[in-house]
């Protein structure tokens, strides 16, 4: 059991940093700020998200783990809004300094 | 070599790295990004250094609200952004800058590489008094019982620099509200988010300052979030800024200070000095200290990042 659980951990942890890395990889070399945009969500999202899996099974006790995907949750409903308002102001043609 | 040295170095390499980028770069508000960003990772050198009411005030304070202010410095210094070349530093200034920050760079290294072995401390005194303040975290022991006196001076410091900013404010605006009235969609998803969140912050933001007795936390890092959860109803237009001249407002600012004063000042009657708390009430008076004080500290924060009053009141 604590074997699956070690392999659950590495797993879904060494996911979460590859969609890290991806996202950044794409915030660096996608050209326009919409698709830019569209990485980094990749990252908030699914990369923390795999990242908060992995640690759950080492989260202390119940509340440790809710705790853990309230800490994700709020990463989505964060990055959801920011990123629905740089786009709005983007695609307005403000200049986005 | 292990993981966790290995995560040590390369978190040493990023902090110096980001650090040296955001005194290079030449723009103001990239300097800025910058600046929050090595904020978040130094609140990460200060987890490694176990150190956690550290790394939780170095997030909230010197990384999210300084962070803040310097945003809308830099916003509102674009315009100067490029000086003109007669205001540009000349040769010798600029070879006298950096001679001055190599001599204060070199000292404090020295200082660090000269301390003694093991470091002089009070950490022990500090744990075997902890009983007679009843509070749980050493930490906060030391912020509202052995050096309450720093704590008080920083709250009215941080007054100071409210008043500081307010008197920026020119004379026909002079009592009214700072900063543009926010106008969101109400459908929008600011406000959508700022609905959800601010009432949830709020819960957390007490939790933080309420734990701050037995665990890492505190009224600074509670109140920082308050502050927080505050702007971010102003921005999404659900509540405005209320205009500086209000009572009520003024009271809330200075509610927490004073009533730190006065707490103080009794301590001449009930324990014999300034700021000593007679043992049986300790933490009860130092709980009747931190709920006013956390109140004012989340205001000022909050009026610092409005900024000055810039609409005239009305009448």
């Amino acid at each position: 059991m604590n074997l699956a659980l070690d392999g659950l951990t590495i797993v879904a942890v060494s996911a979460g940093a590859f969609f890290f890395f991806a996202g950044t990889v794409g915030l660096l070399r996608f050209p326009d700020t919409l698709s830019r945009l569209h990485a980094l969500t990749k990252a908030d999202n699914l990369g923390l998200g795999l990242v908060v899996l992995g640690l759950l099974p080492r989260a202390e006790g119940p509340f440790g783990a809710l705790k853990l995907i309230a800490v994700w949750l709020f990463a989505l409903l964060a990055g959801a809004t920011v990123t629905q308002l740089i786009a709005r102001t983007a695609r307005r043609g403000a200049p986005l300094a | 070599m292990t993981i966790a040295l290995a995560f040590d170095i390369g978190l040493a390499v990023l902090v110096l790295g980001l650090a040296s980028w955001t005194i290079a770069t030449r723009e103001a508000f990239a300097a800025v990004v910058g600046f929050v960003a090595y904020g978040l990772l130094l609140a990460l050198v200060w987890v490694r250094l176990a150190a956690p009411d550290v790394a939780l005030t170095e997030a909230a304070i010197g990384s999210g609200v300084t962070g803040g202010l310097l945003l809308g410095a830099s916003t509102r210094l674009r315009r100067t952004e490029t000086p003109p070349a007669g205001e540009k530093p000349g040769r010798t200034l600029r070879l006298a800058a950096v001679v001055l920050c190599a001599l204060v760079s070199a000292g404090l290294a020295a200082i660090v590489l000269l301390l003694p072995e093991p470091g002089p401390t009070l950490a022990p005194q500090a744990a075997a008094n902890i009983a007679a303040t009843g509070l749980g975290n050493p930490v906060t022991a030391v912020l509202m019982a052995y050096r309450a006196i720093d704590t008080l001076l920083e709250t009215v410091v941080l007054l100071l620099a409210l008043l500081g900013i307010w008197s920026l404010a020119p004379d026909r605006v002079w009592g009214g509200s700072p900063g543009l009235r926010h106008h969101a969609d109400p459908d929008g998803v600011l406000t959508f988010a700022a609905q959800l969140l601010v009432p949830v912050g709020m819960l957390v933001g007490i939790h933080i300052f309420w734990v701050g007795s037995d665990a890492p936390g505190g009224e600074f890092q509670g109140a920082t979030i308050l502050a927080a959860m505050w702007i971010l109803a102003t921005m999404a237009g659900l509540v405005d800024a209320p205009p500086v001249s209000r009572r009520w407002l003024r009271l809330l600012l200075v509610a927490g200070p004073a009533v730190f004063l006065a707490i103080g000042l009794a301590g001449y009657a009930m324990a014999g000095a300034f700021l000593a708390y007679p043992a049986p009430y300790a933490k009860l008076l130092i709980l009747t200290i931190e709920i006013p004080v956390t109140l004012s500290i989340a205001t000022t924060l909050a009026l610092l990042v409005a900024g000055p009053p810039e609409r005239a009141p009305q009448q």
